[in-house]
C-alpha cells in the first residue's frame, strides 16, 4: 500500500513539470502568436513574409518531429538547450502558429465600420489597433484560446520521448519498475482530464468577466 | 553541423519504408476515425439519455487527454486483460479513436445544418427512422462537412509519428533507427521534417479545392 503512495508521489512530481510546461509554453505561445499573427497583417511584404513563413512552417510538421529536430539537431549547430527549453521552445513555437491564424481571423472580423470610425476620430494605426480593434477581436479570440491551451497540455505528453521527466515519462517509469500498466495509465488519463476540464473552466469564466458591460455591442 | 548527401541517398530507401507505413496508418486511421466519428454523432442525438450522456463524456475525456497516453493505453494495458493487438492495430485503433471523437463534432455539425423541412417531410412521407438517416439526412449532410473532415485526417497524419513510440516502424522510427545506427541526426530528422512539410503543403492546395468543391470549413 505504501509502494502505491510512492509512485501515485513520483506521479504527481510529473504532473507539476506538465502544468510548468504548459503555463511557460503558452505565455510564449501567446507572445508569438500576437506578434505573428499581427504581423500577417502588416503593411510592410518583408514582414508579412516572415510571418507567413513561419505559421506555415509550424502547422506543416508536427510537434513531435519539431521537438527532435529542436532536440538532436540543434546541438550539432551548437546551440545547446536543457530538455525543459527544448520543450517550452518546441511548444510554444507550434501552438503560437496555430494562434498566429486564430489572432489574425480575429482582427480580421472586427467590421470595416470600426477602422472607419478610427480614422474619423484621427486615430493613429497602433492606437486604432490598442484601444478599438484588440479590445473587441480578444473576445473573439479567447475561446479558440482554449481550445489551443488544451492542445499545447495534450501536446506535452511528447516532451517525455525527449527524456523530459513529465507525468507520461513518469507513468512509463512507475510501468517498468511495477509491471502494472493500469494504474499509471488510467491515472495520468485522470489527471490529463482534470488539468483539460480547469483550462475549460477558466477560459469560460475570463470570457464572462469580459464580456461585462459588451451586451449589445456586438451582435 | 554538415550536410551529407551521400548519407542521404544511403538512407532514402529505408526511409521509404517508413513512408508506406506512414502513409497506411493515416488512410487506416481515417476510415476507423470515420466511422467511430459518425457512431458518436449518432449516439449523441439517441433518444435514449443514458447513452447519449455517457458516449458524450467518453468523447469529451478522449479530446482532453493526449494521444500518446492513448496509444499507451492501448498498447500496454489491453494485453493484460487479454486483448494482445499488433503494434500497427493499436496505432490505428488510438488514431482512430481519437480523431473519431474529433470528426463527431464535424458530424454533429453537419447533420444539424440540414433544414427541419427535411425531417418533416421525411415524417411525413411516413418513413422509417432509419430510411430518414440514409436517404434524407445523410446524404444533405456529408458533402459540407468533406472540407472539415479531410482537415482533420490531414491533422492525424501529422501525428503518426507518435505511433513510434508504440513500436510501429513507421517514419519516424525508421529515421530514430538509422540516426542511432550511424549516429547522424541531421539528414535523417531533417528529412522527416521536410517531408511532412512538402506533404501539409501539398495538403493546403488540395483543402483549398475541397473548400470550392463542396462548401467553407467550419471555423
Amino acid at each position: 500500500m505504501t509502494d502505491t503512495f510512492g509512485y501515485l508521489n513520483l506521479i504527481l512530481q510529473g504532473a507539476v513539470v506538465t502544468v510548468e510546461l504548459t503555463l511557460m509554453g503558452s505565455v510564449l505561445a501567446l507572445v508569438v502568436a500576437f506578434a505573428a499573427g499581427l504581423g500577417r497583417l502588416s503593411r510592410f511584404f518583408a514582414v508579412r513574409a516572415l510571418a507567413t513563413t513561419y505559421i506555415e512552417f509550424f502547422r506543416g510538421t508536427s510537434i513531435f518531429v519539431q521537438l527532435f529536430w529542436v532536440y538532436f539537431v540543434l546541438p550539432l549547430a551548437g546551440i545547446q538547450l536543457t530538455p525543459m527549453q527544448a520543450g517550452v521552445l518546441g511548444l510554444g513555437l507550434n501552438v503560437g502558429a496555430y494562434a498566429a491564424e486564430v489572432v489574425r481571423g480575429a482582427v480580421q472580423s472586427i467590421g470595416k465600420e470600426q477602422y472607419e470610425a478610427c480614422t474619423a476620430l484621427n486615430l493613429g494605426r497602433w492606437q486604432s489597433m490598442r484601444h478599438v480593434i484588440l479590445p473587441q477581436a480578444l473576445l473573439v479570440m479567447l475561446p479558440t484560446f482554449g481550445n489551443n491551451a488544451i492542445e499545447l497540455l495534450k501536446a506535452t505528453s511528447v516532451v517525455s520521448l525527449i527524456s523530459l521527466a513529465d507525468m507520461t515519462f513518469q507513468a512509463q517509469v512507475v510501468r517498468s519498475q511495477t509491471g502494472d500498466t493500469m494504474f499509471p495509465f488510467a491515472t495520468i488519463l485522470i489527471l490529463y482530464f482534470i488539468m483539460a476540464s480547469a483550462i475549460t473552466w477558466a477560459i469560460r469564466g475570463l470570457e464572462r468577466r469580459m464580456a461585462r458591460g459588451l451586451d449589445g455591442v456586438r451582435t | 553541423m554538415d550536410w551529407d548527401w551521400n548519407f542521404v541517398w544511403q538512407i532514402f530507401p529505408t526511409l521509404l519504408e517508413g513512408v508506406r507505413i506512414t502513409i497506411l496508418a493515416t488512410i487506416l486511421g481515417s476510415i476507423v476515425a470515420a466511422i467511430v466519428g459518425l457512431l458518436i454523432a449518432l449516439a449523441r442525438r439517441s433518444e435514449n439519455r443514458v447513452l447519449a450522456r455517457t458516449v458524450g463524456f467518453v468523447a469529451e475525456f478522449i479530446r482532453g487527454t493526449p494521444l500518446l497516453v492513448q496509444l499507451y493505453f492501448i498498447f500496454y494495458v489491453l494485453p493484460d486483460i487479454g486483448i494482445l493487438l499488433p503494434p500497427l492495430v493499436a496505432g490505428v485503433i488510438g488514431l482512430g479513436l481519437h480523431y473519431g471523437t474529433y470528426a463527431a463534432e464535424v458530424y454533429r455539425g453537419g447533420i444539424d445544418n440540414v433544414p427541419r423541412g427535411q425531417w418533416e417531410a421525411a415524417k411525413a412521407c411516413n418513413l422509417t427512422a432509419r430510411q430518414t438517416w440514409i436517404h434524407v439526412i445523410l446524404p444533405q449532410a456529408i458533402p459540407p462537412m468533406i472540407p472539415a473532415l479531410a482537415n482533420y485526417f490531414v491533422a492525424m497524419f501529422k501525428e503518426t509519428p507518435l505511433l513510434s513510440a508504440i513500436t510501429v516502424l513507421e517514419l519516424m522510427n525508421q529515421a530514430k533507427s538509422v540516426a542511432n545506427t550511424y549516429y547522424r541526426y541531421v539528414e535523417p530528422m531533417t528529412l522527416v521534417g521536410a517531408f511532412f512539410l512538402v506533404i501539409s503543403l501539398f495538403s493546403v492546395v488540395l483543402l483549398r479545392w475541397l473548400e470550392r468543391r463542396y462548401g467553407r470549413v467550419e471555423r
